[in-house]
């Protein structure tokens, strides 16, 4: 869990990373027919089947920051919990909900509503909903303690 | 060779944007789901951005009769909301809100190395095979 530290807003920024990462489902869509779902991607990169695409798409996840280093000459800016035994466990739950839950922020959230998907609306709101109300308890009721 | 080539153009692009939106920064993402706290609704801005390109876009490519490099569309079919959908989505919805990482940003920031993302990945995978073997 991190302290409430305010953040900038930011959202010129925010909708030309939004518009990247919604070309970069077009391209998987026009190019490999298929949904750009990180969770999708990931299970099917550590799985057997047609790997080959996914882990290149994997790597160039992991490609990303150090393009922006190469260019801007730092990582990106981040505030990541040190609190490691709650990060396993968030990391269990993220892995396991997304997997049970068919899709995350990427699967459901981009692509699913560009679909128009009910199934995929329903998710959001759960997800979104749940995840409001942990952030809710643990600054608001508990007090950032954890 | 054309099909890695473009897999990896895409999870680059894909990268790029989380950062550039601000999605590889936990503390940004946990601002934006406090709506009562230190809000912070940029987030708002990347997911409206990349579902209308996406909207659009999606359109364009489904007018191909099959995509570029694989022989058909491959969709998900399912319709029905169930408790395994709802069920899961809660799940990961506090798993989210408890770390600030969804899977495709805790990619984006395993080279910055990070310890609770050193620790939150492996994590994340591990859930992910276990998940698939439930369901």
């Amino acid at each position: 869990m991190l302290p409430a530290i305010p953040t900038e807003f930011t959202p010129w920024a925010s909708l030309g990373g939004g518009i990247l990462i919604g070309l970069s489902a077009v391209m998987v869509m026009a190019l490999f027919g298929r949904i750009a779902g990180i969770t999708g991607i990931t299970a099917g990169a550590v799985a057997s089947g047609d790997r080959g695409w996914r882990i290149a798409f994997v790597a160039g996840l992991l490609a990303a920051p150090l393009l922006w280093l190469a260019v801007t000459g730092g990582f990106p800016q981040q505030t990541v919990s040190t609190d490691l035994t709650g990060m396993a466990v968030a990391g269990l739950l993220v892995g396991a909900g997304t997997a049970l839950g068919s899709g995350c922020t990427s699967g459901h959230g981009v692509c699913g509503l560009a679909r128009l998907s009910a199934r995929s609306l329903a998710a959001v709101v759960t997800f979104m909903l749940f995840a409001a109300l942990a952030v809710f308890v643990l600054r608001h009721v508990f007090g950032g303690v954890a | 060779m054309m099909r890695p080539v473009f897999g990896f153009l895409a999870g680059l692009i894909f990268g790029l944007g989380l950062i550039l939106g601000g999605m590889a920064n936990p503390l940004k993402v946990m601002n934006f789901l406090d709506i009562f706290g230190t809000w912070d609704p940029s987030l708002a801005f990347v997911m409206g951005g990349a579902a209308v390109t996406a909207f659009v876009g999606f359109r364009l490519a489904w007018r191909q009769d099959r995509p570029r490099l694989m022989p058909a569309f491959d969709l998900p079919s399912a319709t029905q909301i169930d408790g395994r959908l709802l069920g899961g989505a809660a799940i990961f919805g506090i798993g989210w809100g408890t770390s600030g990482f969804c899977p495709g940003p805790a990619w984006v920031a395993l080279p910055i190395a990070a310890p609770g993302t050193l620790i939150f990945v492996p994590a994340m995978v591990i859930g992910i095979v276990l998940g698939r073997a439930l369901k």
